[in-house]
């Protein structure tokens, strides 16, 4: 991970919570650089989504740093983080139903000037399903073109960091694969990827590393191999072996 | 039957304009803005303090006004939409970023409208006024059917109001955008989308064609402090029956609310009309809550 420079994710003991005086997150260090896909996994309540929404500018944070390519962005309100860098796919309500498929491509693309035929085209070259599909309210597409939606229409912002929460809950094993294919290619691409996942055994498997989280703070942190055979990680978080 | 038909797709044309707004307000910032129909009073009597320095501008046509009360229309609807975002700024704004209560929104918005309502009779008093003297004679649209040319001009420049707000809403990356964040304030945020612009943009909006509404009433035939109160449940009649948060659906409801309004003085007296909109409601609420156009249940 760190090749002597900063890393371009740089969060420090970063304490949030949805209600000021009651933290869900105590002081969470983690560090994410470009090209690398990186797990948070942890039982229910750890504070996984409360850190991502943090960091999305969704929640304010109390104390601690969050700095992306060098820039301090933790007191920046959530259509700030945006132009930062930051792109940020929720666990639910990720698309917008009422809009066209289309239309949703162009809303993740609000803060760019100018043509968005390129960025358009560039999208739906990565998501072919989703270029069939253009027309239709985003309420008739399945889960799994939801998802490719939801992600594509943050990719529409040319993020440095990509952050998705759950972004395989409820897909079918094959479209889980294919998902994860692509966070791949996007991390290949240049991207910083951060997930949070259910599905920790099969996340940490496309990952470069991960961390674990109970209560609000760090437990564990390593590349995902080690994680992976890890007999305390495996026997408490990844549903045994 | 025929003239009551006109006439109701006149009254429509200017209920569905305030309805609109009040249809933004519930889907944008999530209430019953009580308050809007004193928008279109403000907006008729900003539109007659500069009448009333200009001049209504020589009868143009047939028409009893020239360009300038037009002029006067499109000020007041500017000045109405930044007074709307003024409102919202003092008082309904402070209320939502506290997570104030559906009711007690409601109760806000009632007060507001008082005090809009009564600073419109401080200054102006409760008589009422005129853009114009200029006498009109009604012409025959149709044999039995007479209409002023005011009211079909009127009728044009609502038409014209509304399908320009469905494109911009339709095509603008700034229509979609409000689209997007009628439905989903964080994920709208989540795109780069600032939720205040977009607010401000709504009351300006919903500000400009209550004006527009308010300058179409007092026009036919005058302005007094109720024009608006006296259309408030029409304009959420038209909003709920259309179901809301749609532009197609408080349009529809506009004029079916003023259709039902003016057909109904065919079998009952003049004097239960105020009656009509409330009846209505209280059907749609029953049969269909959601709305014409509504999707959710």
């Amino acid at each position: 991970m760190s090749h002597g420079v900063a890393p371009h994710l740089q969060v420090t003991d970063l304490v949030a919570g949805y209600v000021r005086g009651l933290p869900v997150v105590h002081g969470v260090s983690i560090e994410v650089d470009r090209r690398e896909i990186v797990t948070l996994i942890g039982p229910n309540g750890a504070g996984k989504s409360t850190l991502l929404k943090a960091i999305a500018g969704l929640i304010a944070s109390e104390k601690g740093r969050i700095r992306l390519g060098g820039r301090d962005v933790t007191a920046l309100p959530a259509h700030r983080v945006v132009s930062s860098g930051i792109g940020f796919v929720p666990q639910t309500g990720n698309v917008f139903t009422t809009l066209t498929v289309h239309e949703n491509l162009k809303v993740g693309a609000h803060l760019v000037r100018g043509s968005l035929n390129e960025r358009l085209e560039r999208a739906y070259a990565l998501f072919p399903p989703l270029a069939a599909r253009r027309p239709l309210r985003a309420r008739a597409l399945s889960g799994g073109e939801r998802q490719m939606l939801a992600i594509a229409r943050a990719v529409m912002a040319d993020p440095t960091l990509l952050m998705l929460d759950e972004p395989t809950a409820g897909l079918a094993p094959r479209v889980v694969e294919e998902v994860f294919r692509q966070l791949r290619g996007l991390a290949e691409a240049g991207i910083a990827v951060l997930m949070v996942e259910q599905n920790a055994r099969a996340a940490l498997g496309v990952s470069d590393r991960g961390y674990v989280l109970t209560e609000g703070k760090n437990r564990f942190a390593g590349p995902a191999r080690a994680l992976l055979d890890d007999s305390r990680v495996a026997a408490a978080f990844l549903g045994g072996r | 039957m025929i003239q009551a038909l006109a006439d109701g797709i006149l009254t429509g044309a200017i209920i569905a304009l305030g309805a609109i707004g009040v249809t933004f307000t519930l889907e944008i910032m999530r209430f019953a803005n009580f308050a809007h129909s004193e928008l279109l009073t403000w907006g008729a009597y900003i539109a007659l303090v500069i009448v009333t320095f200009a001049g209504p501008g020589t009868p143009t046509g047939p028409l009893s006004f020239g360009w300038q009360l037009l002029a006067a229309a499109l000020i007041a609807a500017v000045l109405t939409g930044l007074a709307a975002w003024a409102v919202d700024t003092l008082v309904f704004r402070r209320l939502r970023r506290r997570g104030a209560l559906p009711l007690t929104m409601v109760f806000a918005a009632f007060g507001a409208a008082l005090v809009m309502r009564h600073l419109i009779v401080l200054v102006f008093g409760h008589e009422s006024r005129y853009y114009t003297r200029e006498l009109q004679i009604a012409v025959e649209l149709l044999p039995g059917v007479r209409v002023l040319p005011d009211q079909i001009f009127i009728l044009g420049l609502a038409l014209a109001a509304m399908i320009t707000l469905h494109a911009f809403l339709a095509w603008s990356r700034t229509g979609i955008a409000m689209r997007a964040m009628a439905e989903s304030p964080a994920l709208a945020q989540v795109c780069g989308i600032e939720v205040d612009a977009v607010v401000r943009l709504t009351w300006i909006i919903a500000g400009a064609l209550a004006a527009f509404a308010g300058v179409f009433t007092g026009l036919t035939p005058q302005l007094h402090p109720e024009i608006g109160f006296n259309l408030l449940l029409s304009l959420f009649a038209a909003a709920i029956l259309g179901g809301t948060g749609s532009l197609a659906g408080a349009v529809t409801g506009g004029f079916l609310v003023g259709l039902a309004e003016n057909l109904s003085l065919l079998v009952i007296s003049p004097g239960y009309k105020g009656a009509m909109p409330f009846l209505l409601l209280l059907a749609i609420l029953i049969l269909r809550p959601q709305g014409l156009f509504g999707a959710r249940s």
